[in-house]
């Protein structure tokens, strides 16, 4: 009996969980892999199909296109497409302005607002998650006036110094894109690192501060190690956002003719499907950009997680 | 949350009982007392300054005239004009601008409370039943949380137009209702939430697992579901890319799509110059309200997310 009744406890407790299990399970989950399966494999398959085919035109280019497999040929064409090379190049050269500006300062300013002789610690939270409170659109607006000569108090104010910048010429346009990221996006780090900041032990920094080290000492040897691993998630996250850059451009793109409609790897896309009409094209490169982001979030969770290792 | 939020709070009460003493000792040791707390603050304040001061400006901006907006300094108040200015965005197109919003609204509303649900629901699933290719398909979500959106974008409006859906109020409605990183921290919050007790005793109460999912772990899901809603809602809210590929008619835009086809008019017509900036600060506020009043939940939200 009292053997029987050990066996039946542990596997009445499994029950709770696995005999409820399989066919409930499913209830609760057909929902989100339904609309998965709408939202994102289906597109992704429909997309690697459609880069496998072109429309070809007969001889003259008259009578009717025909739709013929072509095997690698649209992606051969995109990367060899100079627009999206460049494109890409463009992202690239984003990132490395970007990101050590956006991260780096998330960073410096998680530190300053985890120092104990920082103030108004609540306010200058809200504060500086206010700017992902404004649509990336609207972000995007207010930036265009803002380096908009004319308008903008920025530039007035740079004159009055004696010095002459026109943002939204083909030299600058790129650092102030990347501005627009550093302002929607650092506000938004901050808060997830300043969290992380909390948690780290305070006997920790309590035993630094009796060895003598100061503030900065300890922000840098033992606070930030010890949000590394926060640290690589919002590298992982910030690398696929780049990825969607997209927004920011097409709107600053209506300001200046530094932007071209192929500025970047997703406008290219979306120029390949509703400007130049080539869907085929479009779907290889929307592959691409997806390629590349699982690649490049492969580099990083194993990037990080070594670090995290050692 | 007790992965997440306690430590937090746990961390929070030791620190304040424990660092009273300690600066008083920090600045009777050290000269650079002062100088440190004068840096350490004025640097916050910089940057909080270049956080804010984009925002102040369209606040400002939004209160003048097309005359003002070029002839006055851009932080100097020109004739009061922000009602004419919400007049003229409300009269523009026959009101055009209201029925953004609404559009807006509509989208983001069921994004965020539909969509949460299915996501909580599935991450209820992943945390709560054992079956098999659990793991599999767990890795199925976290692949999806990697992919851009905007890759997807493309290939969704192509498919769409194959089903002729192109141009519907459901081509966005749909794509938007699927957030795999919602499932992740879903899941997340199941773990911490919803003790395994309750649902053994609802179980043997004879409580089926749908039902004691809706009379007990969703309610203890609540601040959860609020966290993942509150980031949906903003997330369809601000996307762009998705409305703007599937929708022609006017009539079916939402707000961000709509204010960027004014911008695109105010370069030859400067007299829509305001409508874009009113409009803006217009479509802000509701999303500056949601994230004041729900503060407690994002962040929280973003704990979770991304420290664990």
């Amino acid at each position: 009996m009292a053997s029987q009744a050990l066996t039946i406890v542990p596997r009445s407790k499994r029950s709770a969980v696995s005999g409820t299990g399989g066919r409930t399970a499913a209830l609760f989950l057909v929902p989100f892999f339904g609309v998965f399966a709408i939202a994102m494999v289906a597109p992704v398959i429909y997309a690697i199909v459609l880069s496998f085919y072109a429309q070809q035109k007969s001889g003259l280019g008259f009578g009717e296109a025909k739709t013929a497999f072509v095997g690698l040929e649209n992606y051969l064409q995109v990367l060899q497409s100079e627009s999206f090379v460049s494109g890409i190049a463009r992202l690239g050269l984003y990132c490395l302005i970007y990101i050590p500006c956006m991260v780096g300062g998330a960073v410096i300013f998680a530190l300053l607002l985890d120092a104990t002789v920082a103030r108004a610690r609540k306010l200058f939270q809200l504060l500086v998650f206010l700017p992902h409170a404004v649509p990336g659109v609207i972000a995007a607006l207010i930036w265009a006036y803002l380096y908009t000569p004319g308008i903008s108090p920025l530039v007035q104010a740079l004159q009055g110094g004696g010095i002459q910048i026109n943002f939204l010429d083909a030299h600058m346009v790129l650092p102030a894109i990347a501005n627009i990221g550093v302002w929607e996006w650092t506000g938004y780090n901050v808060i997830i690192l300043f969290t992380a900041l909390q948690a780290v032990p305070r006997e920790i920094l309590e035993a630094a501060r009796v060895d003598g080290a100061g503030e900065i000492r300890t922000a840098l040897s033992i606070k930030f190690p010890l949000i590394l691993p926060a640290l690589s998630v919002i590298m992982l996250f910030t690398i696929i956002g780049t990825l969607q850059l997209f927004t920011e451009p097409s709107i600053i793109a209506k300001a200046t003719p530094s932007i071209t409609s192929t500025w970047v790897p997703n406008m290219w896309a979306y120029d390949a499907a509703f400007i130049r009409h080539n869907l085929n094209q479009a779907a290889a490169a929307s592959i691409i950009i997806a390629g590349l982001a699982a690649i490049l979030s492969l580099v990083v969770t194993r990037f990080s997680s070594r670090m995290n290792k050692s | 949350m007790s992965t997440n939020t306690l430590p937090l709070s746990r961390k929070k009460t030791p620190k304040r009982a424990g660092t009273k003493p300690a600066p008083r000792q920090n600045f009777t040791a050290r000269q650079g007392g002062f100088a440190s707390k004068f840096t350490v603050n004025g640097l916050l304040i910089l940057g909080s300054l270049y956080m804010v001061v984009p925002v102040l400006w369209l606040l400002v901006a939004s209160t003048k005239n097309a005359a003002d907006l070029y002839g006055t300094s851009a932080y100097a108040l020109g004739n009061f004009a922000l009602f004419e200015n919400i007049a003229a965005v409300a009269a523009q197109d026959g009101g055009m601008f209201f029925r953004w919003m609404g559009n807006s609204v509509l989208y983001a509303g069921v994004g965020a409370v539909v969509g949460s649900l299915i996501s909580v629901m599935a991450g209820y699933a992943f945390d709560k039943f054992q079956f098999r290719g659990k793991d599999s398909l767990f890795g199925f979500v976290l692949v999806g949380v990697l992919i851009p959106n905007t890759a997807t974008v493309l290939p969704m409006y192509l498919l769409a137009s194959v089903v002729g859906m192109t141009n519907t109020i459901w081509a966005v409605l749909i794509p938007v209702l699927c957030n795999p990183f919602g499932v992740y921290l879903a899941r997340v919050y199941a773990a911490s939430y919803v003790p395994m007790e309750t649902l053994e005793a609802a179980r043997v109460d004879g409580a089926g697992p749908i039902r004691s999912f809706f009379s007990l772990g969703l309610p203890m899901m609540m601040p959860g579901y609020i966290t993942i809603a509150l980031f949906q809602f903003v997330g369809v809210w601000n996307n762009f890319m998705l409305p703007l590929v599937m929708l022609q008619d006017q009539k079916l835009l939402p707000v961000s799509v709509g204010i960027s086809i004014w911008q695109g008019y105010a370069v030859p017509q400067p007299e829509f110059v305001p409508l874009v900036i009113t409009g803006s600060l217009l479509s802000v506020i509701p999303l500056l309200l949601a994230f004041i009043m729900l503060q407690r939940f994002w962040k929280s939200g973003l704990t979770a997310g991304a420290v664990k």
